[in-house]
């Protein structure tokens, strides 16, 4: 089927999202669509899916025009997309979840839809127990699901946003097959993203956004530094990788174990010195999370010891850590990191500790307007945290950290934030190093472990590699560690 | 068994009958991401409306009928406030269980201790003469006969049709439903009403054949919405679940009166009221797993024990529909 979107406009308030698009994609293309967050391609894939309506504008397929007034229209015309965060129900098996929405009698028969699954997943592949339930898979197996889920429900055009966040190196490899196959049957793949690396890797054509415009469109062989610009209007580079020297061990694990009803670490061991980056790759769920969350003392160990600067840590309270100067930085910034319906001056409030009952209004906004100049939020001090973006909640939030830090504990630190924002937060973060302080941080973004690490602890399944010198490890290597090769 | 400890038994059957279709509308209302607060005055209001009902008519039928009414019309003001108005549904479903309550001890006065009709024992042939069973399950009232087929109905329709699935998806992630093509609200509508006239049915139950009759604010049916709800949690939003705490409600109330005699110290009163109690702490027993602290104890037991524990409190252990109290919208 071919796609045609013509002059679509869609505004929210004042802010034009979509100013006049125009974009016409064949039967048989992997499209790319490439921008930072905000640029407006989100807003597109949500009105051919049917979630918003443009305010002008047609969808034409196959040069007819059509209306798709919700999601479930856009599916029975063939458009299916894949959301960032896979729209599924975790708590209900697989067949359920394939159940939900689909047209039929009263009662449904099971055996038949788990026998088309199997059939549809043994085309890419795929190996899903219909009778697993859905909160048991990792996201990459959610993705999956929900392309069988679309495909079983006869799309013909599938779009996927931001695919490649939190699922594994060999999930993307898989998902890349899955989807040069489906393009080989004839059909349309949207791919959405801000990762330049992906979108070279796999699309036929790209189409740069940039401020709720269509900037331009590429074709293979592509040049890099010409996406770039088009999709920041400058050309930026990456830091040089900058070693700091690191002095005395700060952070001394030794034979910590961890225990929760997913997982359990054995024998962790660890030294962090003052100034350094470590890196904890691994597959989701692998255990990474529960050893951050227990050097944060948010979980207890059952077994092992914990210190920090010589001081044991092990079994105090939450309060005990933070008091050591340990931070820690979840990666869900709406729910554990910041307080939604708090303006920005009020979480800092919270955060400076202030003495005395009252609040101290004038210093408060003082303060919090310098933080905002320092660390460069776009926002005002009244602004509700609710209402910035990703990027601009992760500054708040490093923004509130104290100062000195022995020890900054971060989970994704730049999930689903574009590259100037993520670019900045290390420098940020590489500046508190400078000051002695360790960073131990969760990232799937390998380029960033790699990247901005010193060492790295590879996990799998609950076992913890030997630290890995970043500067001596590759792609490939890591890669394999995580899918458990190695161990 | 001799015939008096039958006969009690098949009295807990009955009187579990107004339990069942109470928890049951609740766990309906609930799973499609509702709670109506206000069902403890709603069965007292359609017990007195349905008993005046059917004393004025004479008709046993219309005095459900305006219970099915009433629970649906108040329930509607719930689902109303909630999903058009915004509000918050525990504010709303409580301020609703207070004023139906006082509503019906304040009209309920002419209808005090008057005589009233009463729902007739219906044995069902051949069956009722099976020993023990028929007995236990069969020698009683179109009502308990409808209160089986009730648990059942609602089983199937939840687990087992498509309708049923998307109630479920309605309350865990009405995002990924309207996306799937539910209309959200009007199921939300549909589902708030429809469980809300079972809880509607209750009262009439009650005044009708359990407890026959109305006297005002000693008929004693103050606190079963409350249990009933709580029976909701425990029941672990699943029908049978939730049928099953309604009989053991009913039975430790059961208790109290069977010991009564053989505990003359006890002060009566606490016989009475201990089932509210024990029904809390099986609530607590039920939900223990879901803490952290036992998460944490279990780890220092030998590894097989801990397993096994850890299993028995994985199957009691029930989630809330991950939706439930939030208000939908799309974009």
């Amino acid at each position: 089927m071919n796609v045609e979107l013509v002059h679509i406009h869609k505004s929210f308030g004042a802010v034009h999202a979509n100013n006049d698009i125009s974009i016409s994609i064949k039967s048989g293309v992997i499209q790319g669509i490439l921008g930072e967050n905000g640029a407006g391609k989100s807003t597109l894939m949500k009105v051919l899916s049917g979630f918003i309506q443009a305010d002008s504008g047609d969808i034409l397929l196959d040069g007819k025009a059509v209306h798709i007034g919700t999601p479930s229209d856009a599916i029975k015309h063939g458009i299916g997309m894949l959301h960032q965060d896979p729209l599924d129900f975790p708590p209900m098996k697989i067949v359920d979840n394939m159940l939900i929405g689909h047209d039929g009698g009263l009662f449904p028969n099971r055996r038949e839809v788990s026998k088309s699954l199997k059939e549809l997943q043994a085309q890419f592949g795929f190996n899903l127990d219909p009778e697993a339930y859905v909160d048991g898979l990792t996201v990459g197996e959610r993705q999956q699901l929900e392309i069988l889920r679309l495909l079983w429900l006869g799309a013909q055009i599938l779009i996927l946003d931001e695919p490649t966040t939190g699922i594994s190196a060999s999930q993307k490899a898989k998902l890349f097959e899955t989807l040069k196959k489906l393009a080989e049957q004839g059909m349309v793949i949207i791919f959405v993203s801000h990762k330049l690396e992906d979108v070279e890797g796999l699309c036929h054509k790209i189409a740069v956004f940039r401020q709720g415009s269509l900037v331009g469109e590429a074709a293979p062989p592509y040049n890099t530094d010409n996406l770039v610009e088009m999709m920041f209007g400058k050309v930026i580079s990456l830091d040089e990788k900058t070693r700091l020297e690191n002095c005395e061990p700060a952070v001394e694990v030794t034979n910590l174990s961890i225990e929760d009803n997913r997982i359990q670490i054995r024998n962790a061991n660890l030294t962090v010195n003052c100034g350094e980056v470590i890196g904890l790759a691994g597959m989701e769920g692998s255990g990474q999370r529960q050893f951050l969350r227990t050097l944060a003392g948010l979980m207890r160990p059952v077994g092992g010891d914990l210190r920090l600067g010589g001081k044991r840590l092990t079994g105090k309270p939450y309060h005990s850590f933070q008091d050591a100067g340990i931070s820690y930085v979840p990666a869900s910034r709406m729910e554990e990191g910041l307080i939604p319906g708090l303006s920005i001056t009020e979480h800092f409030i919270l955060s400076e500790g202030q003495s005395g009952f009252f609040i101290d209004r004038e210093k408060a906004v003082t303060i919090s307007r310098e933080r905002i100049n320092t660390f460069n939020i776009k926002g005002e001090p009244v602004t509700r945290v609710e209402a910035l973006s990703g990027g601009n909640q992760q500054r708040a939030l490093l923004a509130m950290l104290r100062t000195p830090l022995r020890l900054l504990l971060l989970e994704h630190p730049t999930r689903g934030l574009d590259i100037e924002s993520s670019i900045w937060i290390w420098s940020q973060l590489k500046d508190r190093c400078r000051q002695k302080t360790c960073i131990v941080f969760i990232s799937a973004d390998l380029e960033e472990v790699l990247h901005y690490s010193d060492r790295i602890l590879v996990f799998y399944n609950g076992k913890v590699s030997q630290p890995l010198d970043a500067a001596a490890t590759t792609v490939d290597q890591l890669g394999q560690l995580i899918g458990g090769k190695g161990f | 068994m001799d015939n008096n400890t039958l006969v009690g038994l098949a009295g807990i059957l009955a009187s579990a009958a107004p339990v069942v279709f109470a928890a049951i509308g609740e766990t309906i209302t609930e799973r499609a991401g509702i709670t109506n607060l206000s069902i403890n005055g709603l069965i007292l209001l359609t017990a007195m409306a349905g008993f005046a009902t059917s004393v004025t008519t004479g008709s046993l039928l219309l005095g459900f009928l305006v219970g099915a009414l009433i629970g649906a019309f108040v329930s509607l003001i719930v689902a109303f406030s909630s999903i058009a108005l915004k509000q918050s549904q525990v504010a709303v479903g409580f301020v609703l269980a207070l004023m139906c309550r006082d509503l019906s001890y304040f009209l309920g006065n002419p209808y005090m201790g008057l005589s009233g009709p009463r729902v007739p024992s219906l044995p069902i042939p051949v069956l009722a003469d099976i020993p023990v069973v028929g007995v236990l399950f069969f020698r009683q009232d179109i009502l308990v006969y409808s209160s089986y087929i009730l648990i059942a109905v609602a089983y199937i329709f939840v687990f087992k049709t498509r309708p049923g699935l998307m109630l479920q998806g309605i309350g865990e992630q009405p995002a990924t439903a309207y996306v799937r093509g539910a209309n959200v609200n009007r199921l939300r509508y549909i589902y708030t009403i429809i469980g809300g006239a079972l809880v509607g049915m209750a009262g009439p139950m009650y005044s009708l054949s359990v407890k026959v009759g109305w006297k005002g604010t000693i008929t004693g049916l103050d606190g079963i919405g409350w249990i009933a709800l709580a029976i909701t949690i425990f029941g672990g939003w699943n029908p049978l679940r939730a049928a099953f705490g309604a009989y053991l409600f009913v039975l430790l109330q059961w208790l109290g009166l069977v010991l009564q005699p053989s505990l003359p110290n006890i002060p009566s009163q606490v016989l009475q009221v201990a089932p509210f109690p024990l029904m809390i702490l099986t609530l607590l027993l039920v939900n223990i797993g879901n803490s952290e602290w036992v998460d944490r104890t279990l780890a220092g037991l030998p590894e097989e024990v801990r397993r096994f524990i850890a299993k028995v409190l994985r199957a009691m252990r029930t989630t809330p529909p991950a939706a439930l109290g939030i208000p939908f919208e799309n974009e």
